[in-house]
C-alpha cells in the first residue's frame, strides 16, 4: 500500500480514528487527513491484532491448528474452520460422508446469516440507529443457539474433523432450524420497511462510498462488497466446493457500488442462504457423520508433499488457503488469503472527498473483521 | 405554599422569599426531573429494543439513576493537562444557567410564572440558543480534535435550527398578538397546534436539534466523534452535560407545550390551580417522550444533510407558513 499524498497546506490536520474508537470494529486505525470535516486523505494502519496465525500453522499438526481457524474471523468462524478441514481433506484424499457434506453447508450458511445479521446491526449503529442493533442480535442469538447445540460453542467453532464433523446434527435439528428460518423471514420483511424505506438511511447510504467495478477488481475486493459493484463473483458458484453444486441459489448483485448497494446485497444474500439451508435440510442424507476410516485428532496426519490452493466463500468474500506440504505432519507453509484485507485497502482510494460521518459509513459497509485482516 | 411564602417574607422580605421559593423549587424539581428522565430514557430505549432496561435497583429500576449518580460522584475528575483550564471547568456549570433561566419563564398555572416578562417569548428564544456557548467552550477547551469537531458542529447546528424555531414561534405570536407567555396561554382556547400544525412540527424538530437529540445528535455522534464535545470529561462533570441535556429537553418541551398545546390549561385547571403545573408537565413530558421515541427509531443525519434540511427545507417552509398565517389572519380575524 503506497502512502497517500499528504497535502502540505496549513488548512489540513490529521485525525487518528482508532485504534480505540467505537466505529472501527476492533483495532483498526484510520489516519485521516481532514480539511474541516472533509477527508483529504485516508490511510488505514493495521497490525494491532496480528497473532501470527500463518506462523503458528507451521508449528502445529494439521489437527492442532483447527482451533486457530475460526479465530481468524470470529463472526463466520465455522466457514473458516471447514475451509481448513476441506483443504486438508482434499490434499490428503480423505473421503467425506454425504451427511457431513450437507451438514457442513447447513452450518456454514447459518453462520453466514448470523454474520450478516451482526453486520446489519453494527452498520446501522455506525449510522446512529441504536435499535436495529438489538433486533439483529436477537435474531442472531437464535442462530447461535442452533449452532451451539451442534458444535458446543457460540463463536469460535471447532467442529470440523478431517473426514466429517465431530458431532452429528440431532434428530430435532431440522425442525428447530426451520422454526428459526420462519422467524427470520418474518423479521426481514419488517426490517425492509423500517430500514430500506427510511429517508435518513437512504440519504446516508445512497451514492456514498462508491466502489467502481474496476477499482474493486484491481484491489481484489471480493464478497458482498464486490457484488455490490456489479460483479457476480461468488466462490460457491465460480469454483463450487463441498455440496454447494446440489443446491439452487442466486448470487444477488447490484450495480451502484455504494454503501446502499452493499447493504442490499447482504440482505438479499441472507435470503439466498436461508434458501440453501432449506434445500439442504430437505435432502439431508442418513448415514455416518464422520468417515470411520479417518484418523482422530490425536493421531498425526501426514499430507503428501505438494502445494495446493483451496478457496471458499466466507461471509466477507473469497477466503483462500495455500497449503505447502513437504510430506510431514506439519505444513511447510500455510498462507491465508483473507477477504477483509483487500476490502480494507480499497478504502484509502474511496474515502477522500467524503465527510467524517461518511468515513464511518463506508468503513462499516465493507464489513471488516480486524483479526482477519491482521491474522 | 402561600403560608410558607408569608413566613419567609417576614424573615427575608417579599422579594427574597419569592426568589428562594421559586429558584429553590425549580432547581429541586429539575434535579428530580433529570433523575426521572434518565430512567425514562433507559426504559423507552429498552422497550423500543425488546429489553426490560434497569430492573434491579428499586421497583422497575426506579432508583438506578441515583445509583449511577453515586458512582459518577465517586469517580476521579480528570482534567487533561493541555486543556484551557478555566474554560474547561466552567463549561459544565455554564451549560445549566440558560436552561434554568428558561424554566423560570414558563407559566406554571393560573397564577403566573416565577419570572413574568412582557416579552417572555423573545427571552425564551434568546436563552434557548445560549446553551451552545457552553457546548462550544467545552469542545474548544478540551484541546481534542473530536471535541472541537463536536463543538463546531453544535454551533452550526444551533444557529441553523434557531431560525425555524423562531419563525414557528412567530406564527403563534401572530395569532396571539402578544409576546407574553402568560397571555399566549390564556388566549389559547383551542391548542394552537390545531391552527398551526406545520409550525408545531417545525418547532418540535427545531427543539430536538437544539437539544442535540438524535437524529440531530451530531455534536456528540458516538460512532463518529467518540463522545463529541464531552470526550475529555469524566465523572460528575460528564454527568453535568447529561443533566443539562435532560433539563433542556423538559424545559423546551414545556415551552413547546405552552406555545402549541395550551400550556397549563386543562379540565378544571381554572377551579383548582394546582392542576396547572400538572397539566403543563404532562404535556411537556409528552413532547419529551416523542423526542425519545424519535431517538431510538431513526439513524443519524450527516452534518451537511442536517444543514441542508434546516436551510433549504425547514426555513422556507416556516417562512411560507408565517406568510400564510399572516394572510389568513388578515382575511379572517380570530378576535
Amino acid at each position: 500500500m503506497t502512502n497517500p499524498p499528504v497535502p502540505d497546506a496549513l488548512d489540513t490536520y490529521v485525525l487518528n480514528m482508532g485504534p480505540q474508537h467505537p466505529s472501527t470494529h476492533g483495532v483498526l486505525r484510520m489516519k485521516l487527513t481532514l480539511r474541516g470535516e472533509e477527508i483529504v486523505a485516508a490511510e488505514p494502519v493495521i497490525g494491532y491484532s496480528h497473532r501470527a496465525h500463518e506462523k503458528m500453522a507451521e508449528n502445529r499438526t494439521y489437527a492442532q491448528f483447527l482451533p486457530n481457524t475460526s479465530r481468524q474471523d470470529y463472526l463466520s468462524g465455522i466457514i473458516y474452520n471447514f475451509a481448513w478441514v476441506e483443504a486438508v481433506e482434499k490434499m490428503a484424499g480423505i473421503q467425506v460422508p454425504e451427511r457431513a457434506l450437507v451438514a457442513r453447508v447447513v452450518l456454514a450458511e447459518l453462520n453466514r446469516v448470523a454474520s450478516h445479521l451482526l453486520w446489519i446491526g453494527a452498520f446501522l449503529l455506525d449510522l446512529g440507529a441504536a435499535t436495529p442493533f438489538l433486533y439483529a442480535w436477537d435474531d442472531r442469538e437464535a442462530i447461535l443457539f442452533l449452532l451451539e447445540s451442534v458444535t458446543g460453542s457460540r463463536l469460535t467453532y471447532c467442529t470440523g474433523r478431517f473426514g466429517g464433523l465431530s458431532r452429528d446434527l440431532d434428530a430435532d435439528f431440522p425442525r428447530r432450524a426451520r422454526e428459526v428460518i420462519a422467524k427470520l423471514r418474518a423479521r426481514w420483511d419488517e426490517y425492509e420497511g423500517l430500514i430500506e424505506d427510511n429517508v435518513i438511511f437512504v440519504n446516508r447510504a445512497k451514492g456514498v462510498g462508491v466502489l467502481s467495478r474496476d477499482l474493486c477488481l484491481s484491489y481484489g475486493v471480493t464478497g458482498p462488497s464486490l457484488r455490490g459493484s456489479g460483479v457476480a463473483y461468488d466462490v460457491r458458484k465460480a469454483e463450487p466446493y463441498g455440496a454447494y453444486p446440489r443446491f439452487a441459489f442466486d448470487v444477488p448483485t447490484r450495480t451502484e457500488g455504494d454503501v446502499f448497494a452493499r447493504y442490499m446485497v447482504r440482505v438479499l444474500e441472507m435470503r439466498q442462504s436461508v434458501r440453501i439451508i432449506e434445500q439442504a435440510l430437505d435432502q439431508l442424507p442418513a448415514g455416518p457423520i464422520l468417515n470411520p476410516d479417518s484418523i482422530g485428532v490425536k493421531k498425526r496426519l501426514k499430507l503428501p508433499a505438494g502445494t495446493q490452493y483451496y478457496a471458499v466463500e466466507s461471509a466477507r468474500g473469497h477466503y483462500g488457503i495455500l497449503l505447502v506440504s513437504e510430506g510431514g505432519t506439519e505444513p511447510y507453509r500455510a498462507k491465508f488469503r483473507t477477504p477483509s484485507y483487500p476490502n480494507l485497502a480499497v478504502l484509502a482510494d474511496v474515502m477522500p472527498g467524503h465527510m467524517v460521518a461518511d468515513a464511518v459509513a463506508v468503513l462499516g459497509s465493507v464489513d471488516l473483521v480486524m483479526p482477519e485482516v491482521d491474522r | 405554599m402561600s403560608a410558607l411564602h408569608g413566613l419567609l417574607a417576614r424573615l427575608i422580605g417579599d422579594f427574597g422569599a419569592t426568589l428562594l421559593l421559586g429558584a429553590g423549587g425549580i432547581l429541586l424539581y429539575l434535579t428530580f426531573n433529570v433523575l426521572f428522565l434518565i430512567w425514562l430514557e433507559r426504559k423507552v430505549s429498552a422497550h423500543a429494543q425488546r429489553r426490560l432496561g434497569p430492573m434491579e435497583v428499586g421497583p422497575h429500576g426506579a432508583l438506578q439513576t441515583i445509583a449511577d449518580m453515586l458512582k459518577l460522584l465517586s469517580k476521579q475528575l480528570v482534567t487533561p493537562l493541555a486543556t484551557d483550564r478555566f474554560t474547561f471547568l466552567f463549561a459544565p456549570i455554564l451549560i445549566f444557567i440558560p436552561t434554568i433561566c428558561l424554566a423560570s419563564l414558563v407559566p406554571l398555572g393560573g397564577a403566573s410564572a416565577f419570572a413574568e416578562m412582557p416579552n417572555g417569548l423573545a427571552v425564551v428564544v434568546v436563552l434557548s440558543g445560549i446553551t451552545v456557548i457552553a457546548i462550544f467552550m467545552a469542545g474548544w477547551s478540551s484541546n481534542n480534535k473530536y471535541a472541537v469537531l463536536g463543538g463546531m458542529r453544535s454551533v452550526a447546528q444551533v444557529v441553523a435550527y434557531e431560525i425555524p424555531v423562531l419563525l414557528s414561534a412567530l406564527a403563534v405570536v401572530l395569532i396571539a398578538q402578544t409576546l407574553d407567555l402568560n397571555e399566549i396561554v390564556s388566549g389559547q382556547h383551542v391548542p394552537y397546534a390545531l391552527y398551526e400544525p406545520v409550525a408545531a412540527l417545525i418547532f418540535f424538530i427545531g427543539i430536538t436539534a437544539e437539544t442535540n437529540r438524535a437524529p440531530f445528535d451530531i455534536p456528540e455522534a458516538e460512532s463518529e466523534l467518540v463522545g463529541g464535545f464531552h470526550t475529555e470529561y469524566a465523572g460528575m462533570r460528564f454527568a453535568l452535560f447529561f443533566f443539562a441535556e435532560y433539563t433542556n429537553m423538559l424545559v423546551l418541551g414545556c415551552v413547546g407545550a405552552t406555545l402549541f398545546l395550551g400550556g397549563w390549561k386543562g379540565p378544571f385547571a381554572d377551579r383548582w390551580p394546582f392542576l396547572g403545573p400538572v397539566y403543563l408537565l404532562l404535556k411537556g413530558y409528552v413532547v419529551v417522550f416523542l423526542m425519545m421515541w424519535a431517538r431510538w427509531t431513526f439513524p443519524r443525519l450527516r452534518f451537511d444533510q442536517l444543514m441542508n434540511f434546516a436551510w433549504k427545507l425547514l426555513i422556507p417552509v416556516a417562512l411560507v407558513n408565517l406568510l400564510v398565517t399572516a394572510i389568513v389572519l388578515q382575511a379572517v380575524p380570530l378576535r
